[in-house]
């Protein structure tokens, strides 16, 4: 059980309001963390701290073992190697509520690009795991296609393609359905499963509560910035201690 | 009209063509180049320099184009020191400073296009190509600038025309383009159709192939934009 991901007393202030309040999470090889917790609770930038897509002002931020460096700016902290930064960030992958596949390039074009741009595979090489990964999220026949012609579903789909391309040490999931209709989004949770299965370590968060429970090794429940409960999902779901997780998942419960 | 002077004219005439056609071009290139560390200057917000960028696009914006040419063709030669100095060969050649104007004057307009293109791009895909350890650079050069230089391109052919249309003004300084030749018929045979009729067509023939070119191209690089099937 390696060390994936390591976040500890993490803060994150926007102006005055401070979002994550000394947060502390780890990630092992195999762990399937699901976050969970009301909108703006902080779970969402919990994981964008994770990759550094937010900078948290105090805390420390460990991938694959490695310590982010960190160095103090005017407002805050920035990256103070950015190098160091872009390999740990290339070992993450992330994938987005809003999918985010590069609107100019094609199905082909977005899986291989980190991969060839980024890691320097060769394209050849690039392009046959390509086509495999698209197989192996259900989007055949489209690599020509620009996301444009895509449904929400299958683009979510070629952003785990793109996502599994750079042989990622974890997988971040922000919402990954939030954005779908409801009729796609047993798909794209289809996908994920089948990755969790494969013993994938990620980190996920989602509304689908009984995706959660079903899915996650570990469950963390957020609320006004610090982890109000943590636990395995049977614990969390069918023994909840917290009076505020009871709360929101009777909410969650009734939509 | 007098059909016979024209084409007693024309190896003048596509001469002309030809002039107006390098110029336009090589202003065009070197504008281009120009405008892009430009507008990467003012994105990325660099000190200084990105003064100095928004300075040159305020002035070159803010002046007509035939008074920039009057002040470097005429002006610049009223210095000794330039005159005296290494850059003077070139500065006293009128093509030069054409060039030179031209180049400019395109750069602080596409500076803006692209400027515009840039900030108009969807923040998501800039924080994609971030997430997935791509360097600025890498960035700038596989995802903002590609897809910014896609979304100019319909402002861009515009202002490609707008240079051709405006290239006319080299005439004034003795350069024989197309509106040259056509001047120069003019005060050769004191008639006035002749020499600026032919001009005219034959800007708008080289528009009309300028813009069934960028057409094309538009056709070819938007295809990202135009949903092939209803999405499923």
């Amino acid at each position: 059980m390696t060390l994936r991901l390591s976040l500890s007393g993490i803060h994150k202030r926007y102006g005055d309001f401070e979002v994550l309040k000394g947060v502390s999470l780890q990630a092992h090889s195999g762990d399937v963390i699901v976050l969970i917790g009301s909108s703006g609770s902080g779970k969402s930038t919990l994981l964008r701290c994770c990759n550094l897509l937010e900078i948290p002002e105090e805390g420390e931020i460990q991938i694959t073992g490695e310590t982010v460096k960190l160095v103090k700016s005017l407002h805050g902290r920035k990256p103070g190697d950015a190098r160091q930064l872009q390999r740990l960030r290339s070992k993450l992958g992330f994938v987005f509520q809003s999918f985010n596949l590069w609107a100019h390039m094609t199905v082909l074009e977005n899986v291989i690009e980190a991969p060839v741009h980024v890691k320097g595979l060769p394209k050849r090489e690039a392009i046959e795991k390509a086509r495999d990964l698209l197989a192996k999220v259900g989007v055949v026949g489209k690599e020509d296609n620009y996301p444009s012609q895509l449904s929400g579903g299958q683009q979510q789909r070629v952003a785990i393609a793109r996502a599994l391309a750079m042989d990622p040490e974890a997988m971040l999931f922000d919402e990954p359905t939030s954005a779908l209709d409801p009729e796609l989004v047993g798909e794209v949770l289809k996908v994920i499963r089948d990755l969790a299965a494969e013993g994938r370590t990620m980190l996920m968060v989602t509304h689908e509560m009984n995706f959660a429970r079903e899915v996650a090794s570990e469950i963390v429940f957020l609320h006004q910035g610090v982890i109000e409960e943590q636990g395995a999902p049977e614990a969390v779901f069918n023994a909840t201690r917290s009076e505020r997780l009871k709360q929101f998942l009777a909410r969650a419960a009734q939509k | 009209m007098n059909f016979d002077l024209i084409f007693r004219h024309a190896p003048d005439l596509l001469r002309g063509v030809w002039t107006t056609l390098w110029l336009t071009g090589s202003s065009l290139a070197v504008g281009l180049v120009l405008a892009v560390i430009c507008a990467v200057i003012l994105t990325e917000r660099i000190p200084v320099l990105e003064w100095l960028v928004r300075g040159f696009v305020y002035v070159f914006r803010g002046t007509p184009l035939l008074v920039q040419l009057y002040l470097v063709y005429y002006g610049l030669s009223q210095f000794p020191e330039i005159r005296r100095s290494f850059l003077w060969p070139w500065l006293r050649e009128p093509w030069f400073c054409a060039l030179l104007v031209f180049a400019l004057n395109t750069a602080a307009y596409t500076t803006e296009i692209l400027r515009g293109a840039i900030a108009n791009l969807r923040r998501g895909e800039l924080e994609a190509a971030v997430a997935y350890g791509m360097s600025p650079f890498t960035r700038l050069r596989r995802i903002v600038l590609p897809a910014a230089f896609r979304q100019a391109l319909p402002q861009y052919s515009n202002e490609v025309v707008f240079m051709l249309h405006g290239s006319a003004i080299a005439s004034v300084i003795t350069i024989q383009d197309i509106l040259g030749v056509g001047r120069t018929i003019n005060a050769r045979y004191y008639v006035t159709y002749e020499g600026f009729v032919s001009a005219a067509v034959l800007y708008l023939a080289v528009t009309f192939v300028v813009v069934a070119i960028f057409r094309q191209l538009e056709k070819r690089l938007m295809r990202h934009l135009a949903p092939v099937a209803a999405p499923r």
